[in-house]
């Protein structure tokens, strides 16, 4: 019972914090409920017991990606025109009411297959064996690592000065 | 009624839809790619969701969403960088503005 107050919360929270990003005028005021949506989905995470998702939710998103974004907002001078919005507002409105709506039919008219068992708790030493284990993923970590080290020389090459 | 699969994929769903207004209907690229990321987290929900109420044991989707989370914090990265280099040259990141390559 308590974990549904939460989810619906943390659920208005959300949606709500979503459609600051898109409505705000202020861009660095978007930016920053950007932040605030991606704290309340770490609480998601938790309510679908998900402990080290949501863990790794506030490191990476709150904690690299917002200070990059904040960074850039910062770097560029447009944000004292605010965000507008381009000449195709009302085309995307109904693009997406439709990608919504169709959404949520298929979502309500599928019946889908929910077990019983209760989830793992806690995920951490499970995951790790999923990942690095013997038949887990190794390989795509090995390959993640490859694509870091290439976003890491890629972002250096594109932002030297000349 | 309690809360189920159908709640979370919904909440996803909604999260999804803005993100996806987001990133059509701007015109500054850094909102476009908060928009995308949105987008990405909204995925995400889903993905946990499963992973939670279909396959409880196996953790597979949790094991998808690192790989998503790596995946979009790479794109981030090289996505802003390509923003500032566009800026440095063209002091704009308005998209319609940056039509070197339109005839």
């Amino acid at each position: 019972m308590a974990l549904d107050i939460l989810f619906w919360l943390l659920a208005t929270v959300s949606v709500g914090a979503a459609l600051a990003v898109v409505l705000l005028r202020d861009v660095f005021r978007s930016a920053l409920s950007l932040v605030l949506c991606f704290l309340v989905v770490a609480g998601i995470y938790i309510t679908l017991s998900a402990d080290f998702l949501a863990a790794v939710q506030v490191l990476i998103y709150v904690g690299g990606i917002a200070i990059l974004i904040v960074l850039a907002i910062m770097f560029t001078r447009d944000i004292q025109r605010g965000s507008p919005a381009n000449r195709l507002r009302i085309p995307a409105f109904i693009m997406a009411i439709l990608c919504f709506g169709v959404i949520s039919f298929a979502l309500v008219n599928t019946p889908w297959q929910i077990s019983t068992l209760s989830p793992t708790i806690p995920t951490t030493p499970a995951l790790a064996d999923k990942l690095l284990g013997k038949g887990g993923f190794i390989l795509p970590v090995e390959i993640a690592a490859a694509l870091l080290l290439a976003v890491l020389l890629g972002a250096i090459a594109l932002m030297r000065e000349k | 009624m309690s809360v189920g699969l159908e709640h979370y994929l919904i909440l996803s769903a909604a999260l999804f839809s803005i993100g996806f207004y987001g990133a059509l209907a701007k015109k500054n690229a850094i909102i476009i790619l908060m928009c995308i990321e949105l987008m990405i987290n909204a995925v995400n929900i889903a993905m946990a969701a499963f992973s939670r109420y279909s396959v409880p044991v196996l953790l597979t989707g949790q094991v998808f969403i690192i790989f998503i989370i790596v995946v979009a914090a790479a794109e981030v990265a090289v996505g802003l960088a390509i923003i500032m280099n566009i800026y440095r040259s063209r002091e704009t990141t308005e998209t319609d503005k940056i039509d070197l390559m339109k005839w």
